[in-house]
């Protein structure tokens, strides 16, 4: 992704200079930038060091473990049919957590083993429904055998199968086809993407290094806006997955 | 409004000594732990600075051709009539695909306009509640090997439009 991006913004840039003739200003622009990037990553060496080592107070204080706990019945509400013991529970809990702390590099890989659970989870899905459609298809068969018997037969025959096939979707046997994401995985995922960061702590560093009076002024108002958004990806979650159950 | 200035104040200096006093209570050693923490963040820092070099050079490239002015002026006559300003629109698509790519452009907007002016105010909450979207789905999906991500889009778009509409209000407010 990157990739493209990157490159076309400088192909763009040198193009689109040389039409308006700014190419001694790009040139300048070049060299700056890269200066300037050093520049900030030093402001950013500090600000980054201390808010790290303040989690890492955090995390040995249990106060990372104490509010993963404490996300049990959230979790409960945002996945209504993740059993109460998957493993993928937990990563999803650290995932959560760590993204509110901000803490990017803790929150990832805690991230992708949730991904991994929960496809594992659907796999298990995938092979309950499996047995289960295989029953159905056998019923099936008996029924069109019985077609050339009588009638009432086949009546009462067609109604166990229906009234079989309903029970096994509501007992949570029904799966997303292989390479299909599952309900849980999208709701995580709108969630995580959602952004759970309290606290945007390189946001205020960028401020600081620009001059700004006062840096963490946006605070608030990206707590605020932060939850506003999160409220929204719970929102879409649960209407979406109410309709769209497999 | 008056309360989200007040948190803004207060929430840094409480929590370090929530997390301090907590420490210091379950005789942790606070110190030791504070120096590990400070070496990883010291090394994410590092990690990412080959990266904020890039990606400011193609920003600052791009600024001084001209381009993100035409490219403002060009998406201001769409966006003016819902009340969104024109010099945010690049940093705001180009979050969906990379965010440190749109660092880039926050710093930019920084220079430019200052981080205290009403575009400095809204890009700095802007960046701080939406998250990218791209990236991370393709990586997320990567791990549990699925490649149709159903109503995952739709509902990753719709917590960005929310939080961006939440930030040029909630700026707009301050």
């Amino acid at each position: 992704m990157l990739n493209y991006l990157w490159g076309f913004m400088l192909l763009i840039g040198v193009v689109y200079g040389a039409l308006t003739g700014n190419l001694p200003a790009l040139t300048d622009a070049a060299l700056s930038s890269a200066k300037e990037a050093v520049t900030l990553c030093v402001t950013m060496l500090g600000v980054m060091s201390f808010w790290m080592g303040l989690m890492r107070i955090a995390e040995g204080a249990g106060i990372l473990s104490g509010a993963t706990r404490k996300l049990t019945p959230f979790l409960r509400f945002l996945f209504p049919r993740l059993p109460r013991e998957h493993p993928a529970n937990k990563y999803i809990a650290t995932n959560m957590i760590a993204n509110i702390f901000g803490l990017g590099w803790a929150a990832t890989p805690a991230g992708l083993k949730a991904m991994e659970a929960l496809a594992e989870l659907e796999e298990d899905r995938r092979k309950a429904a499996g047995t289960h459609s295989g029953r159905a298809e056998e019923i099936h068969k008996n029924k069109a055998g019985l077609l050339s018997g009588r009638a009432g037969e086949v009546h009462r025959d067609r109604t166990g199968l229906f009234s079989g096939q309903s029970k096994g979707v509501s007992a949570g046997a029904s799966a997303m086809p292989q390479g299909a994401a599952s309900n849980e995985m999208c709701n995580f995922l709108i969630i995580n993407i959602s952004s759970l960061q309290l606290i945007p702590v390189n946001i205020i560093a960028y401020r600081g290094q620009y001059g700004s009076v006062n840096p963490a002024a946006i605070v608030g108002p990206a707590i605020a806006a932060t939850i506003l958004s999160t409220a929204a990806g719970i929102l879409f979650c649960k209407v979406a997955d109410g309709r769209r159950r497999p | 409004m008056n309360f989200l200035i007040f948190l803004s104040n207060a929430v840094i200096p409480l929590l370090i000594f929530y997390i301090v006093a907590l420490g210091l209570s379950r005789r942790q050693n606070i110190y030791d732990d504070f120096i590990k923490g400070a070496a990883e963040g010291f090394k994410t820092v590092l990690n990412i600075m080959p990266t904020l070099i890039g990606l400011m050079v193609a920003v600052g490239v791009l600024r001084a051709s001209g381009f993100l002015d035409f490219l403002a002026k060009l998406l201001g006559s769409l966006t003016s009539y819902v009340h969104f300003p024109a010099e945010l629109v690049p940093v705001t698509i180009v979050k969906l695909f990379s965010s440190s790519a749109a660092t880039g452009l926050l710093i930019d907007l920084f220079k430019e306009f200052g981080p205290d002016s009403p575009l400095g105010t809204t890009a700095s909450i802007l960046m701080s509640c939406t998250e990218t979207i791209f990236y991370t789905m393709s990586v997320y999906f990567m791990a549990a090997h699925v490649r149709k991500s159903r109503y995952t889009l739709a509902g990753a778009l719709f917590t960005t439009l929310v939080g961006t509409a939440a930030s040029v209000i909630l700026a707009g407010l301050m």
